[in-house]
């Protein structure tokens, strides 16, 4: 395996700073590679190439978004942006730093960057923790330097959340994966300011494949935020995490994404969280990019009095399929669980909620409630709903509620009939409808996806 | 103000020649039984897409509006009162309103200031308590959960705030208690801003309290009479039948 150096152009035109990347294509060298450049231990080497034998023999999924375009021989698994680690802003690169600034990470953010730890390609490049989590043991890391530091505590629960063997994508990323954070909050610890990861694709064919493993020691609370955005590109990319989070008994976790890759990327997520005893795990999910998305946060309520909350947004627009939604598996009595799914179809995109709650025998007393709305902002789209609930156990509460609506025409009239334009109209049908996930992020991220949903409707009313 | 012959999208003809002059300041009701086309002629003046105008021209202030769409005819001063509001989940009443006042201030000038944040917060406060809101109205959802009288007075409150120059109201009074059709008569009848009015109501009894310059009885789509406020008292004792033919 050779290094092989570049300094090509691309969509962004910042030259690439990386100094080690595979050729294309997916082979056990190829993973050898990966694991042999990072110095990982064996038993890394050896769980990533039985996962690629597994992602080898498992087959596509035969349900959900369209996946044939994936060529997964055109595909770059690995990029490493740089050799050298920042852990002060002011030694991070100006070329980066631009390019931050092109993306538009807001002022307000860029005040936490000193706890923010970045991804520019398929790396970890920058960390800086704040002193006072260091103080109160909060380790928040790139999933490789983890790997390095606190070897124990990695090898513990890497992989037991979401197994290679969950599905082919997650085996692909147990196979090459690359980047991610790690974070680990230590009993009775509460950060109280969220923890922010920035992830972006950056080279045109390049899979990124992060990994990111949390873990809530008992009575502990995290919440942890990580927002993609993406230049566009040519050519298809593929972007293929795992995200596995242990919230411990009593501890709490908040997860936010708000994803809005370039529109031909492959968005194939796997997210889950388990949950002990009276411990609480929510996923804030909104899916605004990508070309398909296929996207379930999970809750495994694993403890007697667990709750797990799933909100999920997804915005499907013209040549976009998402496939998103959220499963509860309620493992334990009194476990509780929430999902509300709002999805938005316009300029022929489509939008799918596709659920599971699974209450097995025993998990007595557990309740369970799903929401779906759906908004069809036109005629060409379109909106599917996929509920699945399996119940063995007699004394449950359960509730599902789904709806479909248009933007109407009596609607529009009324605010049209108040001064507002077309266009203002929609925007505010569309905002309203969404308010309820929306309220529940950081004010920032509300006040761009704000903009994003304005700056979509322009382009889809006449 | 119009004389306009209306069809609904289907043909179906409404309004049959309605001649109808409102001059700045006045204040005209119409009465009249149902399916007679009052309803028809509020969503027709404000242009709801729903019906089209075969014949005649409406007029805002000696401009012809009736090629306009909805959003300019309310920039240009027009305001429909609607007598079923529609609800409209998860938008702040307060900040769709602030959107509304400032969209047609900016109608008119390029460079008009828009209204301050907090300014506005004071005056639709001040406002919605005039009309009795129990709750902080700033703080809710356009008409989500509103009660059908609280929907009616949203909708004044909502004139008194984007200040029209015509406001067409149907029925406004429908439905609301004695107490609340009285916030609601002083409201129409306190405005800071000059108003021409079009009421559009069944009763006499918000007469009490708004004294009109004109009554029209509107039948199967004709004025079939027009006269001065002891007109609908009349209608009240003798119905529309003579009206009919």
């Amino acid at each position: 395996m050779k290094n092989i150096k570049t300094n090509y152009k691309y969509g962004f035109s910042k030259p690439e700073t990386e100094t080690f990347r595979t050729p294309k294509g997916l082979d056990k060298k190829i993973v050898e590679a990966i694991s042999g450049y990072k110095k990982e231990p064996e038993w890394m080497r050896d769980f990533r190439f039985k996962s690629l034998e597994i992602f080898k023999q498992k087959a596509m999924p035969g349900w959900g978004a369209d996946l044939s375009g994936i060529n997964f021989d055109d595909l770059y698994y690995y990029i490493n942006p740089s050799e050298k680690k920042f852990r002060d802003w002011k030694d991070v690169p100006t070329d980066i730093k631009d390019t931050y600034e092109k993306i538009g990470i807001p002022q307000a953010e860029r005040l936490f960057l000193a706890g923010v730890g970045a991804q520019y390609d398929s790396e970890m490049i920058y960390h800086s923790l704040k002193t006072q989590w260091e103080k109160q043991g909060v380790i928040f890391l790139g999933t490789d330097t983890a790997l390095q530091k606190y070897p124990e505590v990695f090898k513990q629960y890497f992989g037991k959340v979401v197994p290679p063997d969950d599905n082919k994508f997650a085996a692909l990323n147990s196979a090459v994966w690359s980047g991610g954070s790690f974070v680990y909050v230590p009993a009775g610890v509460q950060v109280t300011i969220p923890l922010q990861a920035y992830f972006r694709i950056n080279a045109a064919n390049m899979g990124q494949f992060e990994r990111t493993l949390i873990i809530a020691e008992e009575g502990s609370f995290v919440h942890y935020v990580e927002g993609c955005t993406a230049p566009i590109y040519t050519t298809d990319s593929l972007h293929s995490a795992v995200v596995e989070i242990v919230v411990k008994r009593g501890a709490r976790v908040r997860y936010t994404t708000i994803q809005n890759w370039s529109s031909n990327v492959y968005n194939l997520v796997t997210k889950r969280m388990l949950v002990e005893e009276e411990g609480v795990g929510e996923w804030i999910d909104g899916n605004l990019g990508s070309k398909k998305t296929m996207k379930y946060p999970s809750v495994v309520l694993q403890g007697k009095g667990a709750k797990g909350e799933i909100l999920s947004l997804a915005m499907a627009g013209a040549g976009q399929h998402q496939d998103a939604g959220g499963k509860a598996i309620h493992l334990a009595p009194y476990t509780t669980s929430t999902i509300t799914s709002k999805s938005i179809s316009m300029g022929g995109g489509r939008s799918s909620y596709r659920g599971l709650v699974k209450i097995i025998n025993g998990a007595k007393g557990s309740k369970s409630f799903v929401r779906c709305d759906a908004l069809l902002l036109d005629d060409l789209s379109r909106s599917d709903t996929y509920p699945t609930n399996i119940v063995r156990e007699q004394n449950v509460t359960l509730g599902h509620e789904a709806t479909v609506s248009r933007v109407g025409e009596e609607q529009l009239f009324y605010l049209m009939s108040r001064g507002l334009s077309e266009t203002q109209a929609t925007s505010l049908i569309v905002n309203g409808f969404i308010e309820p996930i929306v309220k529940e992020l950081p004010l920032e991220y509300a006040v761009e996806l704000n903009r994003l949903i304005n700056m979509s409707m322009e382009g889809s009313v006449g | 103000m119009l004389n306009v012959h209306a069809t609904t999208r289907d043909g179906k003809e409404i309004l049959r020649g309605i001649t109808l002059k409102v001059k700045a300041g006045e204040k005209h009701v119409i009465m009249g039984p149902n399916g007679g086309g009052k309803s028809t002629l509020a969503y027709v003046l404000m242009g709801h897409p729903g019906y089209k105008v075969t014949k005649g021209k409406i007029l805002l202030n000696g401009k012809d509006v009736t090629k306009m769409s909805v959003d300019e005819r309310a920039r240009k001063g027009l305001f429909l009162g609607f007598q079923y509001p529609v609800e409209v989940a998860g938008v702040n009443m307060a900040a769709f309103l602030r959107v509304a006042v400032n969209e047609k201030t900016r109608g008119k000038k390029s460079n008009a200031k828009i209204v301050s944040p907090i300014a506005f917060r004071q005056e639709l406060m001040e406002k919605s308590s005039r009309l009795a809101f129990s709750d902080d109205i700033t703080k809710r959802s356009l008409n989500e959960g509103f009660s059908g009288g609280e929907k009616k007075k949203a909708e004044i409150l909502q004139m008194t705030v984007l200040k029209p120059k015509f406001a067409v109201l149907d029925e406004p009074d429908s439905g609301l208690d004695v107490d609340a059709l009285k916030y609601m008569a002083r409201a129409i009848s306190e405005l800071d801003f000059p108003l021409g009015l079009i009421l559009v109501t069944h009763y006499q009894r918000v007469l009490k309290y708004i004294k009109p310059d004109k009554v029209h009885i509107l039948v199967k789509g004709r004025i079939a009479h027009s006269g001065g406020a002891d007109l609908a008292l009349m209608i009240e004792k003798e119905g529309y039948e003579k009206y009919q033919d």
